[in-house]
């Protein structure tokens, strides 16, 4: 160990490999400004051409025939939230009692098998949904109708709201329990009073996402609650709703119509960002609770 | 030149946060360095001040001078890459790469460095992992991967791996704390053995760890050089009480 | 035992699923449960369902269903082979452009980026994700594939254009239109499950790597992107059976035509477009059935890639975890 050993030469590609590194770092910002240019121009575009067309008439009217002024989205507005509504009357505290079963009794057969079918059912292609609201709600029904639409929203939002309902139980540390138990509490009661009623700003969180999610899908509504230029009188007429306006306007040929679907995206967009972002400030820079 | 390595008045925050006041040492060729005192007073910080390794950081700076052979590292127009180069560090916890291979790993500063020719590299690697006294226990398994070794010669490799590139000082980062009492006298032994190859600044914890291998020590007070000297004469005749009282174990 | 047994405490201890011993607690366990069988069963209704109304399209024309690519409705006769086509190419385009821009962000926002810009831009991305479909088709239509048209085809034909991927007229919409608005909308998958693994990655290898005297570039490749295989590959698979089941964005811009073309810039159809086309106004049962059958292909595909995926990265996760 005491000989001189050979010596390398350590310099030789120095130059080349600071070049590299400054050619790495401008190509990763680069493609980063790439993956981010799409959010800003369906931005601007929904914006640009989504703002001139919001008029009072927009929101109070039903669609007119082509060619005539002044139509509006008013029965697809008004079927949208009827629809989101009727599924998350079901749909939410159904989520939210399978995700307090999972998170509270979330050993065995039951919450594993509970667990696999969430995660299957929350990446299934929408339209699938809508193919199984078609099969066990719209033939039967002979007919489209606002509880197919729901059905299928249903069947999106409940997988959803049970897995974030989880996670976000699974945070209420342990001993809570233990207190309410050894005071003599019930178990039903700890769980309703004490984990739930403890933990509501982010099982509301878990719920506005899935809110988002079902306002925006179009795929299973296509033939469930089909589409209608008119008020739906009843629950079992087929519906409007905002996405499968937005879809059949944007492919028409006829400019008014193009207006009119950019507003309602308009409408569609700010409402899903807004209720992302109040996500994002309850939960803080808490735990992720998505996917 | 008798001395290899020399910093003058080195200061470092974090954020604004002074964490080191003025450190001034010199260290001899073929020395090996103890860096000694409570936890949490600014030890591993100036370690990373001297290898630019602070400044990786958000928010950390550095001023002072730190010169190894005869260069200010921290020189207008240097480059903090070719640097690392001249200083190895061995860190506490032993961070082998994960995807490379017990070879790859210990001959990955020189294939970065652009060397392909594998007549080279096996030399390299060979001459490294003897001196890290891990060659008769993997030469037989090269290709497997580095974090399939157990803790103490996990360390070794990471040695070896610092000493392919043949620099003139290592500095380590209290190497064996996280390590069994064996694999500790392991790796004490072979930092003796490398001395002749190398200068080594060692922080520790273990005041009888410097005691046995070092020849001179710095003691380290909050972000203070309270004493430096030769390792003999710290541990029996301290100048300053506040050395005296950590050594005997008053404090810390 | 039994007096034991009364005290809460205990019987928190107990298994779970034990029977409970208070009356509301036995009632509240058991509607739980119940509910949770109800959407388990509701699983298992969706796929009986599936393959009732797929069957008789399975019965008549055999695995000629997946090999032949007519499609006549009129007819009556079925292949389904186009879509498999269009959905396949279309998504591994997407797939293709997505993988490396997305692995570039996640390195970006999380080793290159300043903290305020790294949060802003990582905030953009994720909502990207949160865009409704029908918003992504819009734009496509309107901005997207105008540029195709105009810009983008254009250019490629010019340099390439004698290659038969490359050739043809500029629609604007088509198979690669299709393939870029795939990529975008699976970019924020993606890049989200590399940022996740590459977190995973101690902070120590990183300074390793430096130590060695690594530029930023070779510490990113060395300590990041080498640990980091599997669970890039995990990643992209998930952006795979994202990719096949995107619906609406895809049938805006893909110009529905259920043909196989040589060209990347021919119109294409993919199995959800086809379903989300014809299914509301299909004429017969049989075109139902046969619907539902590229129905039941899809699910079965989009299960495999989704749950291989997770598998991958259940994986992955595990081997780090143990090295920690």
């Amino acid at each position: 160990m005491n000989e001189p050993l050979p010596s390398f030469d350590l310099q030789r590609f120095d130059g080349r490999r600071r070049w590299k590194n400054r050619l790495a770092i401008v190509v990763l910002t680069l493609l980063t400004t790439l993956a981010v240019w799409p959010f800003v121009s369906i931005l601007k575009y929904v914006i640009e051409r989504g703002y001139p067309a919001l008029t009072w008439t927009l929101f109070t009217n039903l669609p007119k025939p082509v060619g005539e002024a002044g139509g509006g989205i008013a029965n697809a507005l008004v079927g949208s939230i009827t629809m989101v509504a009727l599924a998350s009357v079901v749909g939410i505290p159904a989520g939210i009692f399978a995700g307090a079963y999972l998170s509270e009794f979330g050993r065995g057969k039951v919450a594993t098998t509970l667990r696999f079918t969430c995660d299957l059912l929350v990446s299934v292609p929408s339209i699938i949904i809508g193919l199984f609201a078609y099969t066990l709600i719209v033939i039967p029904m002979k007919g489209f109708s606002a509880y197919a639409g729901a059905f299928a929203m249903l069947m999106i939002q409940v997988p959803m709201v049970t897995r974030t309902t989880e996670e976000i139980l699974k945070l209420v540390p342990q001993h809570l329990r233990e207190a309410g138990l050894a005071l003599g509490i019930p178990r039903w009661k700890v769980i309703l009073r004490i984990v739930l009623r403890g933990s509501l700003s982010g099982l509301t969180t878990g719920v506005m996402l899935a809110l988002a999610r079902i306002l925006g899908e179009t795929a299973p509504l296509l033939f469930t609650a089909f589409n209608n230029r008119f008020w739906s009188e009843k629950l079992n007429q087929p519906t409007a709703s905002l996405p499968v306006l937005i879809y059949t306007y944007a492919i028409s040929p006829f400019d008014d119509w193009h207006a009119q679907a950019w507003a309602a995206a308009l409408v569609l967009v700010l409402f899903v960002l807004l209720l992302n972002v109040a996500t994002r400030l309850i939960l803080g820079r808490r735990a992720d609770i998505r996917h | 030149m008798n001395q290899l390595l020399n910093t003058e008045n080195v200061i470092a925050s974090f954020s604004g946060h002074q964490v080191l006041k003025g450190i001034s040492l010199s260290v001899k060729p073929n020395d090996v360095v103890a860096l000694i005192g409570p936890s949490g007073c600014g030890k591993s910080t100036f370690l990373r001040c001297l290898n630019r390794l602070h400044e990786e950081v958000t928010g950390a700076t550095v001023n002072g001078r730190v010169v190894l052979e005869g260069q200010d590292i921290y020189g207008e127009g240097v480059d903090p890459v070719k640097i690392r180069r001249k200083i190895g560090m061995v860190f506490q916890k032993p961070n082998p790469f994960p995807a490379l291979s017990i070879y790859d790993n210990v001959a990955a500063g020189l294939k970065l460095a652009g060397i392909r020719r594998r007549s080279v590299l096996d030399e390299a690697v060979e001459t490294s992992l003897r001196q890290a006294a891990l060659w008769g226990e993997v030469k037989d398994k090269l290709k497997a991967p580095g974090t399939s070794l157990s803790g103490g010669q996990q360390q070794r490799l990471c040695i070896a791996r610092a000493l392919t590139v043949r620099p003139p000082v290592i500095l380590m980062d209290e190497p064996t704390s996280a390590l069994d009492p064996i694999s500790t006298a392991k790796i004490e032994e072979l930092i003796v053995q490398l001395k002749t190859a190398v200068t080594v600044v060692i922080v520790t914890h273990n005041m009888q760890q410097a005691a046995r291998i070092s020849d001179n020590t710095g003691f380290f007070l909050l972000g203070e050089l309270v004493e430096f000297g030769a390792t003999r004469e710290i541990f029996t005749k301290p100048r300053d009480r506040r050395t005296e009282e950590y050594i005997t174990g008053r404090f810390g | 035992m039994e007096q034991l047994l009364a005290l809460p405490i205990v019987r928190s201890f107990l298994p779970q699923g034990r029977k409970e011993i208070h009356l509301g607690d036995r009632l509240f366990y058991l509607s739980l449960k119940s509910l949770s069988v109800l959407i388990i069963l509701s699983l298992c209704a969706l796929v009986y369902l599936l393959w009732g109304m797929a069957t008789p399209a399975f019965a008549k024309f055999g695995w000629g269903f997946f090999t032949t690519s007519t499609w006549n409705p009129v007819t009556e006769a079925f292949g389904s082979l186009a879509f498999i086509y269009g959905t396949v190419v279309s998504s591994l385009l997407g797939l293709l452009i997505a993988t490396p821009v997305s692995i570039a962000v996640a390195l970006f926002l999380n080793e290159v980026a300043p903290r305020p810009v790294g949060t802003v831009l990582g905030f953009m991305v994720e909502m990207l994700a949160a865009i409704p479909s029908v918003v992504f088709g819009i734009w496509g239509v309107f901005s997207l594939a105008p540029w195709v048209r105009a810009t983008l085809q254009p250019a490629i034909q010019s340099y390439a254009g004698w290659l038969p991927i490359f050739q043809g007229p500029p629609y604007g919409v088509g198979m690669f239109t299709a393939g870029i608005i795939l990529a975008i909308m699976i970019t924020p998958t993606i890049s989200s499950i590399c940022r996740e693994v590459f977190r995973t990655i101690p902070f120590t290898v990183r300074e390793g790597a430096l130590a060695l005297g690594g530029t930023k570039w070779e510490m990113m490749k060395m300590a990041i992107l080498d640990s980091s295989r599997s669970g890039i590959f995990g990643a992209t698979v998930l952006g795979l059976g994202r990719a096949f089941g995107e619906t609406m964005a895809v049938t805006m811009v893909i110009g529905n035509r259920p043909q196989i073309s040589a060209s990347l810039f021919a119109p294409a159809q993919t199995m959800a477009s086809i379903i989300a086309n014809e299914y509301a106004e299909a004429s017969s049962d049989m075109h139902h059935s046969a619907l539902a059958a590229v129905g039941l292909a899809l699910f079965l595909v989009s299960l495999l890639f989704n749950g291989g995926a997770r598998f991958v990265l259940w994986r992955t996760d595990r081997k780090f975890r143990s090295r920690a």
